[in-house]
Parts: structure tokens; C-alpha cells; sequence
């Protein structure tokens, strides 16, 4: 069984949103709203990384070893500005979009298991994505043509 | 001097109790007997309250209610009696002025108009217009909004443009959307006549619509008199009256929202078939506001249980219940969320579209429903959905240009981020008219740094020498009410005329014609080359309003400018079905949120997030109303060990804005003639200050000093009126937006004034200018 695996992977997609979103409200403080915005959606990543740890425990966890690569190549280096901050909100897009697939693939091992609980689990992790992603791109079709076009 | 009533001494003046028909009572003041009286109505709140203008000798003398007009039956409160006196200023601005090195000069109307020409074209050449953006007003007029709104999105193609509405009613159209599909408030002010429940959200009517606060009081006089709930933290006028006061602490409304849902619900007070028929989302609003028990909210918010009970058991009962919600609300955390679940209680009570149900979804300003409704703001006129491509192709061929030119590849900039981008460089030209954001914005540090930037164009179209014109790279000089003809709406949906009565000062000019001359000097063309507008006068820019509007929920073609100078105010939908005006909108019970119709697709409630057209698409409500809810969540800023205080912001009952014109009247002005900080009794004594004494007040964002004011909020929390800045006094820093936090609602994106964390400290020189004001007021009693 390599169900471990997937929770592990969809215990880190969410601990990396978190980060991420904490990391791009720190970078970007001068957009009041992506500051407050990012730390909610951070928080609901985290809510989200506690719900899925009881599955942990029941199904074990195959720890990847494997580095996190989107996490590193994102992020890379604090940026500023606008189109740094167009950047990074594409990056938690990447992030968010992730975290939603590695959800959706561990529900069908918990249909398959007929395990109640944790469909219920990766059900609120695919909705809290759905409305992370959309955030994401209100936010970056808002700022884009600005950015693209008139700024220095 | 003539006057009915003395309204600074006696606010409200006499009662006259009534059920069913609110009679008539005419209040006027005069400095002498008019030649001539001219059709009008007041332009320093959204009650839009009918009035004529006393004329002599070419002067407006006076000002007196109009009887026969449905909002105010003859009455005027103290704001519409004396702020005609600003009119007659020696302080208004008289000449165009260009800045010149320091100075601004005075140059022609010609000079100034072609040095903004050429400025746009070079911008646009270089950046396109991208760079260039417009903040305007809820002071101007219906015909000038649109005339601007069509310049804007067909002649420039810019998405910068909103209004200051943004600061007062962002959220009341925000919230109308989410539910209704559409902007438009719901009920009338008749309602107020029959109601048995009035419900006031965040908004201290008493203060803020005195006229429409006179017919309550005249109703809680008369017979059968409704109970009043009122949600504020501070013991206002208006919550001195309550039946029951529930004073949450500072940014809480969402959970004493939540509470008063669910306590409806669970005592089954809900109208199943009213929900059934006529609405979505109930089964989701349920669960979501099932938690909040009394005991919950007040943990959250520090309503006692009791009194949440005592309130739920009221909206239980009743049979018809008006609504209305303001600033409270709307400048506090999770604005757009709070307000709707306003309009759920009427949903899930089936209290709506008959007479005595009414939701007010306020508007501050006298004409901000008209910045709303041409698409002056953040909107697209006549209610249209930017996401729908159907709708920017009715606007194309109304204005008989290609699609592509308007922008609306998404939503319309609004204010707080045309101010970001100004503040990166991005945004190079910013033209600003009727309104003065260097004393009504959010962190004024940060705003005046904006405006002195150098890189930044600055046009500023007032009438007077405002803290922000004194920035001005040129002034336009403008006319204001009495000086010029057009329609405004107020917050009932009543349309008035407003007739010129006298000549602007000097050179000043009615905005409408300083936008048309722009437009001119522009070419601005439709593409077959002729020119974009095609009006010249107010009433043919109504005219074209008016095929703009139709078929869309604001239809204005029944009304006309000789109909309305007929009449009194009429209320829009005014057509050929409803040549009369309609008092409710939403009869039957069919709602503008229908996917070819609605304004919007909605929007994700915590974090404004935009549905997609594909996305409505799955729960296309079909003309229900849409019942939203979502968690409560805790303001971003809380009160520390460092910073211990919560500071809200609010108004004065004598000011209007930042006292541009109602501190130019002297009875308003000696009326209230300073800011302070009023502070509960407790804080007071523990931290020894007494009455008056000067203290500096300390947020992150900057400092102000104040005069205390003892009594009249929680502890805790302090309140400082927002109207007053420097142009009368530049000596004290003094403009309660000095600490302000830059912060904003995810869906309305109104700035949240309600709620910053501040320390308090007694001021060095403190007793210095105590005795510098008390010499003051003791010269002025001499003198008066
Ligand atoms: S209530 Fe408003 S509209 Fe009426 S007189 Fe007072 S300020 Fe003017």
C-alpha cells in the first residue's frame, strides 16, 4: 500500500502553502490586502495540515525523501515589487494547484478503503483549494495588466 | 434672520406623532425674504431631503423644505438649514491656477485645460492610459458622473476610476449584489411609516439623516410605536432610544449577526415558503451560523446573551421590519459579510418588497448612488456586469464604439488600489474632483507623501482650497449645488432635480462643462469619427443617461427633466410599466440575479475571491435571492500591551465630509468647531485625564492631538470624529485619519476606518492650549 506516501504528500502540500502564503504576505506588506488575504489562507492550510495527521497515525506516514523541489525553485530570494508580487502569487498558484491534485488522487485510495473520515478530509482540502486558486487568480488578473504594461 | 427653528440648539425640533402618514412640518431659514424660491434638494447626506433656494439680488439667501416632497414632508435638519452658507464663501476657489515653480498661478481657463490635454497625451503616448486615473465624489451630479464614466471607459479606456464613495458606500452596493444580484436598495422610506421593528446596523441615524431620524422619533411619539434594535458600540443618540442596544466591541458584527441568525432559526421563526420560492443557500446558512449560540457571541463580541436574545425575539415577532446599516458596518472588519446577513434576516423572514419591510443598505453621501449607477466608481454604468460580455457590448453600441475599448478585463480599479498604483509610479496622472483625500483617506502620512510626489500629475476640481489642492499641479475651479442644473438619487431610490438658482463665483464652472470641454479638447471619437459625447447641456446628458439605464433595474426613461420639475422627488424604476416610480423593488419576490442580468457573479465572502461566469453557471439562481454566510473572524489589528486601545472613527451631527463646506457656515461651525477624543469614564480616571486636557494618540500609522472628551464609549475603545483637518486650523495635528490603519474589505474593498490599535499619553504642552482654547472661546462669546 502506498497510501503513506500520498499522505505525506498531502500533509507537506499544505505545511508549504502555509509557509508560502506566510512567506508572500512578509514580502509584500505594502499590498494591505495580499498581507492580511495570505495569512488567512494560511491559516486555513494549517487547519487543514491538523486534520489530515490523525490519517497519519491510522495509515502511517512514508516520509518523502525527496526534496521539495517546487518549494525551492519557488520563492526563490526576496522579491519586491509589482511584478515580483505577480510572481509569487503564480507561485502559490503552482503550490495551491499541487496540494489540490494530491488531494483529489488521495481520495480515491479513501473511496476505495471506504473510509469515511478522510473523504471528508480531502473533500474540505479540494473546497479550501478551490477557494485559495480562485483568490489567487481574482488577484493576479486584477494587478496583471497594470504590471505588464504600465509599470517601470 | 428668519428662521423656523433653532436646529443646532434643538437637532430634531418638535414632534410630531403619527402612524401611517407623517405630517408635515416646513423648515426654513432665511437671512432675508427671498425675490424668488428655486426646486432643489439637499446635498449633505444621502436622505436627498427636497428644498427650495431662496434667491435675492442673484444671492442665495436661504433655504426652506419643500411640503409636498415624499422624504422629508417640509422638515430640513441643521446641515440643510446653514451649509447653503458655504456657497457664498469669500474662501471659494474663483480661477484656474497652474502650479509654477512653488506657486500656484492664476491662469485662464484655456491655458489650463490645454496643459492637461497635452500632459494626458504625452502620458498616454508613453504609458497608454494606464497611467492616467480619476477619484471623484458623492457631491457631483447623475449627468456629471456619466459624462465623466463614458470619458473614462470609451474615450481613454482607463480602469482607474472610483469615487470616494468607496470610503461610505462601497459596501451597501457590494452587499445589494451578493444577495440581490444588483445594486438597489429594496424598500422606501414610507416603510418607516408603518414598520413595528426598525433595525439599525452600525449607523447612527440620529447623527448622520436627521430628518429621516425625525420621522422615527415622530413615530416612537405617535401611536403603535416600533421597537428599535440598535447595534453600535457607542452610546449614540440614536442608541439612547433603543428598545434594545446591543454594543458589540470594535470589528464583532459578523458574530452578532451570526447569533441573531441562528436564533431565528432555531425558535423556527423562519418563512419556509417565502425560502423555498424565492431563495438559494439556506440549508448551507444554517450550518454555518448554527454554532453561534448567545453564549458564543458573547464571548466574541461582549453582547450579553440576554440582550442577543432579547433582540432575536423581537425580529422573531415582528410582522414588517426595516433595516438599515452604515459605517459601522461598512468601515469595519468583514464589512460586505455583515451587511448581507442584514438582507438574510429579511430573506429568511420573507419581510421584503411590501410596505413596511425595508432594507436601507445606506448610502453616506448625497449622490453616491449616482457614482454607483453611471459608473463614476468602480462599477459599469447602469448596473452592468463586467464579466459579461453581452453587457460591455450594449455599452459598445450605445456608444457606438468597439468593444475592445472598454476595459473590462477585470474588475474596475477601486480607489485604495488607483492610490497604490500612484504610489509606485505606475499611475503618473491623477485627476481628482469634489472630494479631499488628504484628510479622508486611511494613513494620511502615506497619502500626502502620494501627493507630493513629483512623478505624479495632479488635477484637482473644487471649490475651495482644499488640504489636497494645496498639492495641485492645477486647480480647476468648480461650481457647486445652486450654481448649476442636474438630478441626484438618494438613498430610497428618489430622484430630484436641482435647479440652478444663481451664477458661480468668478470663473468657477459646473463640473459637467469642464468634463465636456475636456472630452472636446480630447477629439475623443466613436468610431465613425464623430464626437464620442454628444450632449452639451444637463438635460441632454440625461437624455443619454436615460437609454442608458433602460431595461436595466436604475430605468430612468419615464422620468424627464420637466417631469421632475413638475413634481416632487419620484423613485426609479421609473418607465413606461411604473410611470409613477416604484416604492419596492423585488414585489414578487424575483430577485436581478438571473446570469444575463445580474450586476455580479458573486463574490467568495472571506476572501472576495470573483466567481467566473462558468461558475455562476452551476447555481444560477434564476431570479432567487442568494442567502450567504460565512464564520466570524477577529480584526487584523488587536488591541496589545503596547498599543491597548481600539480607535473607531465616525461624524459629528453638524459636519459633513472633511467641513469643506458645512465649517464654512458659522453656526455649524461654532456648533462644533474642534475634533476630541472621547474616552470612556473608566480610562479616564485610570489613566488621570480629565475633561479637556490635550493628549497625543499613538497608532502605527501616525499621531494625532486631542482634547478629551469623557463618557459615551466602552472601555477600551476611543472615538475621534474624522471630519476635521488643516485648512482652518494648521497648527495641531489634529485629522483623525493621521492614525488610521491602510486596510480594506476583501469584496467591497471600503477601508476599514472602525477599528486601529492606538496608546494614549498626555500631552506635553497640554495645559498651555487648554488655556489657548479657553481664552479662544471666551473671545468668541464676547464677540457673538
Ligand atoms: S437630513 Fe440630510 S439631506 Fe436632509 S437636510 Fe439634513 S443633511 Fe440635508
Amino acid at each position: 500500500m502506498h497510501i503513506g506516501n500520498y499522505i505525506d504528500m498531502v500533509h507537506r502540500g499544505q505545511q508549504d502553502l502555509a509557509q508560502a502564503f506566510i512567506k508572500v504576505s512578509e514580502h509584500h506588506g505594502h499590498e494591505p490586502d495580499i498581507k492580511s488575504t495570505c495569512i488567512l489562507l494560511a491559516g486555513w492550510s494549517r487547519q487543514l495540515m491538523e486534520k489530515i495527521k490523525p490519517f497519519a497515525e491510522k495509515y502511517g506516514e512514508e516520509k518523502n525523501k525527496e526534496p521539495d523541489k517546487l518549494m525551492r525553485d519557488l520563492f526563490e530570494g526576496p522579491r519586491k515589487g509589482s511584478m515580483a508580487l505577480l510572481r509569487d502569487l503564480q507561485d502559490l498558484w503552482l503550490l495551491a494547484r499541487e496540494a489540490q491534485v494530491a488531494s483529489i488522487i488521495l481520495e480515491q485510495a479513501a473511496f476505495g478503503l471506504r473510509d469515511k473520515e478522510l473523504i471528508t478530509v480531502c473533500n474540505d482540502i479540494n473546497g479550501f483549494s478551490k477557494r485559495q486558486i480562485s483568490w489567487l487568480l481574482t488577484r493576479m488578473k486584477a494587478i496583471a495588466t497594470q504590471t505588464l504594461i504600465a509599470a517601470e | 434672520m428668519k428662521q423656523t427653528r433653532d436646529s443646532i440648539k434643538d437637532i430634531w425640533g418638535e414632534r410630531t406623532p403619527y402612524y401611517g402618514n407623517w405630517p408635515v412640518r416646513v423648515d426654513a431659514k432665511v437671512d432675508v425674504e427671498p425675490e424668488r424660491w428655486v426646486q432643489s434638494a439637499c446635498v449633505l447626506c444621502s436622505n436627498g431631503c427636497g428644498m427650495d433656494i431662496g434667491v435675492k439680488d442673484g444671492r442665495i439667501v436661504g433655504v426652506r423644505g419643500r411640503a409636498t416632497d415624499p422624504v422629508n414632508h417640509g422638515r430640513l435638519g441643521p446641515k440643510g438649514l446653514h451649509g447653503w452658507m458655504a456657497n457664498n464663501s469669500r474662501d471659494r476657489l474663483t480661477q484656474p491656477m497652474i502650479r509654477k515653480g512653488d506657486e500656484l498661478v492664476a491662469v485662464s481657463w484655456d491655458e489650463a485645460m490645454n496643459f492637461i490635454v497635452q500632459k494626458s497625451k504625452d502620458l498616454i503616448k508613453e504609458h497608454t492610459a494606464l497611467s492616467i486615473g480619476f477619484y471623484t465624489s458623492g457631491q457631483l451630479f447623475l449627468e456629471e458622473y456619466y459624462t465623466l464614466g463614458v470619458i473614462g471607459k470609451a474615450g481613454l479606456g482607463t480602469p482607474h476610476m472610483d469615487g470616494n464613495t468607496r470610503l461610505c458606500t462601497a459596501t451597501a452596493a457590494a452587499a445589494l449584489k451578493e444577495s440581490f444580484g444588483s445594486d438597489g436598495q429594496p424598500g422606501s422610506y414610507t416603510d418607516l411609516d408603518y414598520a413595528a421593528t426598525i433595525l439599525h446596523c452600525g449607523h447612527n441615524i440620529a447623527s448622520q439623516q436627521t430628518v429621516l431620524w425625525m420621522r422615527i422619533l415622530d413615530r416612537l411619539a405617535g401611536p403603535n410605536p416600533p421597537k428599535l434594535i440598535v447595534i453600535d458600540p457607542r452610546d449614540t443618540f440614536t442608541a439612547q432610544k433603543a428598545t434594545v442596544h446591543l454594543a458589540p466591541r470594535i470589528g464583532t458584527n459578523m458574530a452578532v449577526m451570526n447569533g441573531l441568525l441562528n436564533l431565528i432559526i432555531q425558535a423556527n421563526a423562519i418563512n419556509e415558503a417565502y425560502i423555498n420560492a424565492h431563495t438559494i443557500g439556506f440549508e448551507e446558512l444554517k450550518h454555518t451560523v448554527s454554532t453561534y449560540t448567545p453564549e458564543k457571541v458573547e464571548a466574541i463580541s461582549g453582547v450579553p446573551a440576554g440582550k442577543l436574545q432579547e433582540a432575536a425575539d423581537i425580529l422573531c415577532k415582528t410582522d414588517t421590519l426595516v433595516s438599515t446599516v452604515l459605517q459601522g458596518f461598512y468601515q469595519s472588519m468583514q464589512a460586505t459579510a455583515a451587511s448581507v446577513q442584514v438582507n438574510n434576516i429579511h430573506l429568511i423572514r420573507g419581510l421584503i418588497g411590501r410596505d413596511g419591510c425595508g432594507i436601507y443598505q445606506m448610502n453616506g453621501q448625497p449622490t453616491a448612488q449616482n457614482t454607483r449607477e453611471t459608473g463614476a466608481d468602480g462599477d459599469l454604468p447602469g448596473f452592468r456586469n463586467w464579466g459579461n460580455e453581452e453587457h460591455i457590448k450594449e455599452l459598445a453600441q450605445l456608444w457606438n464604439v468597439e468593444p475592445a475599448v472598454i476595459p473590462h478585463w477585470s474588475p474596475p480599479t477601486h480607489a485604495m488600489q488607483i492610490w497604490r498604483y500612484a504610489e509606485t509610479g505606475s499611475l503618473k496622472m491623477l485627476w481628482i474632483s469634489a472630494t479631499n483625500p488628504a484628510v479622508s483617506l486611511p494613513q494620511l502620512e502615506r497619502i500626502r507623501k502620494i501627493l507630493d510626489q513629483k512623478n505624479l500629475f495632479k488635477v484637482v476640481q473644487d471649490a475651495f482650497m482644499t488640504e489636497t489642492a494645496q498639492y495641485a499641479d492645477v486647480i480647476l475651479p468648480a461650481a457647486i449645488w445652486g450654481e448649476k442644473t442636474g438630478t441626484y438619487t438618494n438613498v430610497d431610490r428618489t430622484v430630484h432635480i436641482s435647479h440652478k438658482a444663481v451664477e458661480p463665483p468668478g470663473e468657477a464652472r459646473a463640473d459637467l462643462d469642464i468634463f465636456l470641454d475636456y472630452a472636446q479638447r480630447m477629439d475623443f471619437q466613436d468610431k465613425d469619427g464623430a464626437p464620442l459625447i454628444k450632449w452639451r447641456t444637463p438635460e441632454e446628458a440625461f437624455e443619454a443617461w436615460k437609454k442608458c439605464a433602460s431595461g436595466r433595474p436604475c430605468d430612468y426613461t419615464g422620468l424627464s427633466y420637466a417631469k421632475l420639475s413638475l413634481h416632487d422627488g419620484i423613485q426609479w424604476p421609473c418607465n413606461e410599466q411604473h410611470p409613477e416610480g416604484t416604492k419596492h423593488l423585488y414585489k414578487e419576490g424575483i430577485f436581478n440575479t438571473g446570469i444575463t442580468y445580474c450586476e455580479t457573479y458573486g463574490h467568495d465572502l472571506d476572501t472576495g475571491a470573483a466567481n467566473t461566469q462558468d461558475q455562476y453557471k452551476l447555481f444560477d439562481p434564476k431570479g432567487k435571492a442568494i442567502l450567504k454566510g460565512t464564520d466570524y473572524q477577529p480584526p487584523h489589528e488587536q488591541p496589545d500591551e503596547e498599543y491597548p486601545f481600539m480607535l473607531t472613527t465616525g461624524r459629528l451631527v453638524y459636519h459633513f465630509h472633511t467641513r469643506t463646506k458645512t465649517g464654512r457656515s458659522k453656526e455649524l461651525n461654532d456648533a462644533a468647531p474642534d475634533a476630541f477624543v472621547q474616552m470612556s469614564e473608566a480610562d479616564a480616571s485610570k489613566n488621570g485625564f480629565s475633561e479637556g486636557d490635550m493628549v497625543e494618540i499613538i497608532s502605527r500609522w501616525g499621531k494625532a492631538i486631542q482634547p478629551v472628551k469623557i463618557g459615551g464609549v466602552l472601555p477600551g475603545e476611543l472615538f475621534i470624529p474624522f471630519h476635521y483637518g488643516y485648512w482652518d486650523d494648521p497648527d495641531r495635528v489634529r485629522a483623525a485619519n493621521e492614525l488610521t490603519i491602510t486596510e480594506w474589505d476583501p469584496i467591497s474593498k471600503q477601508p476599514h476606518f472602525k477599528h486601529t490599535a492606538v496608546k494614549v499619553r498626555k500631552y506635553e504642552q497640554g495645559i498651555l492650549d487648554k488655556a489657548a482654547t479657553l481664552i479662544k472661546d471666551v473671545k468668541d462669546s464676547f464677540n457673538s
